[in-house]
């Protein structure tokens, strides 16, 4: 427990519950997805009833996860623009990983990692939807030429790759700074943890509150 | 188990070799298009032996019927009206699985063992293991596979691999009436093919000749063609490879990208155990209970 009381709300009931409709259906769109990445990979299909099963309900996870992030992007949105901070938060990604905080410029509600993983969550579940829907065949791929059909399956391939790099990052920095699943879980942080990881943010709403 | 295949020279989304100490003679069925008369015999005789019966279509104004492959029709006599050199030609092609030597269906197939191919040439569609998933249609180069509204399984010509593996030839080369259909060794089918393309030549087909396209390794079905300069004639790919674009999707890029992601857990676990957690280090000075003092 923290000696500081946690008084600052930074996710409310449905932020969370939205985040974690996204989390689960993410686990569920790549490992169906990534069943039929690789052979190493097809003994994943056993989760969901085998491989037609797989088949089936991947493109339908994917769209709900599509859905729920476009809901979560929404209110995200404007805290994700980058600002000179941010670029010189980029230049200085050794004090990062080093886990030198205190000589890093101050970072707002997120730091330019959040911001570029949200950028490229972004970019990443656009393409798969695009390229999920031309390779589908039950309903849809038939419409579309040879040519695009192959391109969207290496396109399709490419993105998954991408975003599941950017979660496995995402779930790493949550684990390694301490209070982060707390947050999205319980919703709240102490005074402190804002002050260390998200200064600016920390002062908005302290002046805010003020 | 003396009955199962021991003759298998690749298998769909399968990493280590697949039983194949058995060697058989590689097979290849010739379709001398310049002896066809476009009488289906071949068509019926495929339907009769597979046991399928497609929907009955319509007719859009060609010999042709039904318009297309599909799931239950395996093979399909194709009618062309060209003027190649012009004067009117009557082209009828037997349109199927070409059986390649580098099948580019078996190269997408993400389930293991849907698609396998013998070392006699065959390859051969399992719908057992199929998920219906339709990579297999990306990857051909010669738009064959077709998938079920039935039952969601790709199905295509099996080149009769049941009745070869007993010694009995395909049932559409017993059914053709003027042998434009023969069957048998590789090596005797292009020996048998050269035969034709010389009398052909001498007949005036000058660029009459073997459609055996080098870009896919070669395939199990060859024509012999009138127009050999102009497969396009018979709406056949000039070309034919597996795309490199289906290379890109499935080559080497997969493992790398395993590799990849593989690295990327380690090196979290590795930078977790070198600097520590990120904790709240104002928290840790004023908290006292955790200090060891
Ligand atoms: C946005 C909605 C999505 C749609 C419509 C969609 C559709 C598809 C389709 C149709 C396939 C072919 C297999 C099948 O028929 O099930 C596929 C494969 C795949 N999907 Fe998705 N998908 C979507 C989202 C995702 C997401 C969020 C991921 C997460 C990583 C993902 C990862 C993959 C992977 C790794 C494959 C296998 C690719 C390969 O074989 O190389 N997809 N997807
Ligand atoms: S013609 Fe198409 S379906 Fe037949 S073996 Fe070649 S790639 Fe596979
Ligand atoms: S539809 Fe069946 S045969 Fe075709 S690629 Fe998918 S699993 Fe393989």
């Amino acid at each position: 427990m923290s000696s500081e009381e946690e008084t600052i709300v930074r996710y409310d009931a449905s932020e969370r519950i939205n985040h974690w409709i996204v989390a689960i259906t993410f686990f569920l769109s790549s490992l169906s997805g990534l069943a039929l990445f690789h052979p190493s990979l097809f003994f994943l299909t056993n989760l969901f009833g085998g491989g037609p099963w797989t088949r089936i309900l991947h493109p339908w996870t994917g769209i709900v996860m599509v859905v729920a992030f476009v809901l979560m992007a929404k209110w995200m949105w404007r805290d994700n623009y980058l600002n000179d901070n941010d670029r010189r938060w980029l230049s200085q990604i050794s004090d990062v990983i080093g886990n030198r905080e205190e000589h890093l410029p101050p970072a707002g509600r997120y730091n330019a990692g959040q911001k570029i993983l949200f950028w490229v969550l972004v970019a990443s579940l656009a393409l798969l939807l695009l390229s999920g829907i031309v390779m589908w065949y039950a309903y849809f791929a038939l419409y579309f030429p040879l040519w695009v059909r192959q391109s969207a399956a290496a396109i399709h391939a490419l993105a998954a790759f991408v975003l599941v790099e950017g979660i496995i990052v995402h779930i790493y920095a949550s684990i390694w700074v301490k209070g982060s699943i707390h947050a999205m879980v319980g919703g709240k942080v102490t005074p402190a943890w804002a002050r260390q990881h998200h200064p600016e943010w920390y002062r908005e709403i302290s002046e805010g509150k003020a | 188990m003396p009955l199962q295949s021991l003759d298998i020279a690749a298998r769909s989304a399968t990493t280590l070799p697949s039983p194949g100490i058995r060697r058989t003679e590689e097979v290849a069925k010739l379709i001398d298009i310049s002896k066809c008369i476009g009488c289906k015999a071949c068509q019926a005789a495929c339907m009769e032996w597979n046991d399928l019966r497609d929907e009955v279509g319509f007719n859009f104004g060609s010999y042709q019927n039904p318009a297309d492959l599909t799931p239950a029709s395996w093979t399909l006599m194709r009618f062309y009206e060209v003027e190649p050199a012009g004067h009117l030609e009557w082209l009828i092609r037997k349109d199927g699985c070409m059986h390649c030597a580098e099948p580019g269906c078996l190269e997408a197939c993400p389930s293991p063992g849907a698609i396998v191919k013998y070392s006699n040439g065959i390859v051969d569609f399992v719908e057992e293991n199929c998920i219906g998933c339709g990579y297999c249609i990306t990857g051909c180069p010669f738009n064959i596979p077709r998938i079920s509204k039935q039952d969601d399984k790709a199905y295509k010509c099996t080149l009769c691999s049941d009745r070869v593996a007993v010694g009995l030839e395909p049932a559409c080369i017993k059914a053709c009436p003027t042998q434009a259909l023969v069957f048998g060794s590789k090596e005797a089918m292009r020996e048998h093919a050269a035969d034709r393309v010389a009398e052909l030549q001498e007949r005036g087909f000058k660029n009459a000749g073997i459609y055996d396209p080098a870009g896919v390794g070669g395939t199990h079905v060859i024509y012999v063609l009138q127009h050999a300069d102009q497969p396009e004639l018979y709406e056949l790919p000039k070309d034919p490879k597996i795309s490199p674009v289906v290379k890109l999707w499935k080559g080497i890029t997969k493992p790398l990208a395993m590799l990849a992601l593989g690295a990327s857990v380690l090196v979290g676990f590795l930078h977790y155990v070198d600097v520590g957690p990120n904790e709240v280090k104002h928290e840790k000075k004023a908290s006292d209970r955790r200090d060891r003092t």
